[in-house]
């Protein structure tokens, strides 16, 4: 099981925070391109799947799986979107990107008056508890060792 | 254990056949009296509910019905505009059916070729090597599941998150289509899908799998 990557975009799309542990592939495209690649992906899967689905969506898109990873979706109802991608025996990696906004975010990111919302994440401290949090969840285990 | 509808998606990303199985019906009536405890706005040729959801009807509702009389755009059949009715407090109590908008085939084209620079992005944003476009796609209310044929054709399935076998159910529709489809002399490729065997059998088939799971399919 490991943990590819991780997307933090703010309300209108900016990229706030990006962090990769174990990633062989690169899209050959830069960073932002990539970033907004992304966000388009995930904008119009939301507008897909609302009407594609039979009943009234309440949480909408959770994650969707390909042969050979898991990109798993968490938004808050003030915009703030986690993406994450792991492989595909990976499970309840949602309720770590709920723990990810609960603890890591709320502390680190909302209760900082230096950060300013809407940009990337400058924290060093923030991206000290990201990588933190997720080296000691069960799911990340790194191919290296 | 519910199958919601089938889809095939040609190679160029076009819609050449969709099955509707079992699409829920969801509407309400209720009676309202002025002034109208709901906001409703009006978008893409439908009065939708934007704001107020509560007993059933929720937001993205399309308003169907005023007292039993249809609604086509914002007008009624005697061509009254809803909106000045619903501002009228004489007219009250109201009896209004809201209903939730199922797809027109236009948007089920519409929606078929959105799925495809989906399944094409995800492959190229994938953080692993050779990696393949979306298989399975959950959300809280469907599970979608797609499978690639070799020659570039998506089947894709939209069924209940607890439905089983639709690996299975795939490459059965996958065989229906080569022996009903491929083999009529009267199909062209890339074209929409009327061929009445493969209708027929596609839909036995769905029934078989939504009463006892994979085993049967």
């Amino acid at each position: 099981m490991t943990i590819h990557n991780l997307y933090i975009f703010s309300k209108n799309g900016t990229l706030l925070y990006y962090a990769e542990w174990n990633r062989l592939n690169k899209s050959g495209i830069t960073k932002e391109e990539e970033a907004k690649l992304m966000y388009g992906m995930l904008f119009s899967i939301k507008s897909f799947v609302n009407k594609i689905s039979p009943l009234d969506p309440k949480e909408g898109f959770l994650y969707y799986k390909t042969s050979k990873y898991t990109l798993h979706y968490f938004e808050t109802p003030s915009g703030l979107k986690f993406v994450l991608n792991t492989d595909n025996a990976s499970q309840n990696a949602r309720e770590l990107l709920q723990q990810l906004y609960r603890d890591v975010s709320n502390l680190f990111l909302i209760k900082n008056p230096l950060c300013q919302l809407n940009e990337p994440i400058q924290s060093e401290l923030f991206k000290l508890k990201v990588d933190e949090l997720f080296k000691k969840s069960p799911l990340f285990l790194s191919r290296t060792i | 254990m519910v199958i919601y509808g089938v889809y095939i998606v040609s190679k160029s990303g076009g819609l050449i056949f969709n099955h509707d199985h079992n699409v829920p019906r969801i509407e309400n009536e209720r009676v309202f009296n002025y002034p109208l405890d709901l906001k409703l706005r009006y978008e893409n040729k439908k009065i939708v509910v934007s704001f107020g959801q509560k007993e059933g009807i929720n937001v993205g509702h399309v308003l169907t019905a005023v007292n039993g009389n249809a609604v086509i755009g914002r007008e009624l059949e005697n061509g009254k505009d809803v909106f000045d009715l619903l501002e009228e407090p004489e007219c009250f109590p109201l009896s209004l059916k809201f209903s939730r908008a199922r797809m027109t085939t236009n948007e089920k084209i519409f929606l078929a070729s959105m799925f495809y620079p989906l399944f094409a992005i995800a492959s190229q944003l994938s953080p692993e090597p050779r990696c393949s476009g979306i298989e399975i796609l959950e959300a809280d209310t469907f599970r979608l599941h797609c499978y690639q044929t070799l020659t570039g054709i998506k089947f894709i399935v939209v069924a209940e998150s607890t439905q089983s076998g639709i690996e299975i159910l795939l490459k059965r529709v996958f065989e229906l289509y080569a022996d009903y489809a491929l083999k009529n002399p009267f199909y062209s490729l890339e074209m929409p899908i009327r061929c009445e065997l493969f209708e027929t059998n596609l839909q036995t088939l769905l029934e078989n799998v939504e009463k006892s799971g994979a085993s049967s399919a």
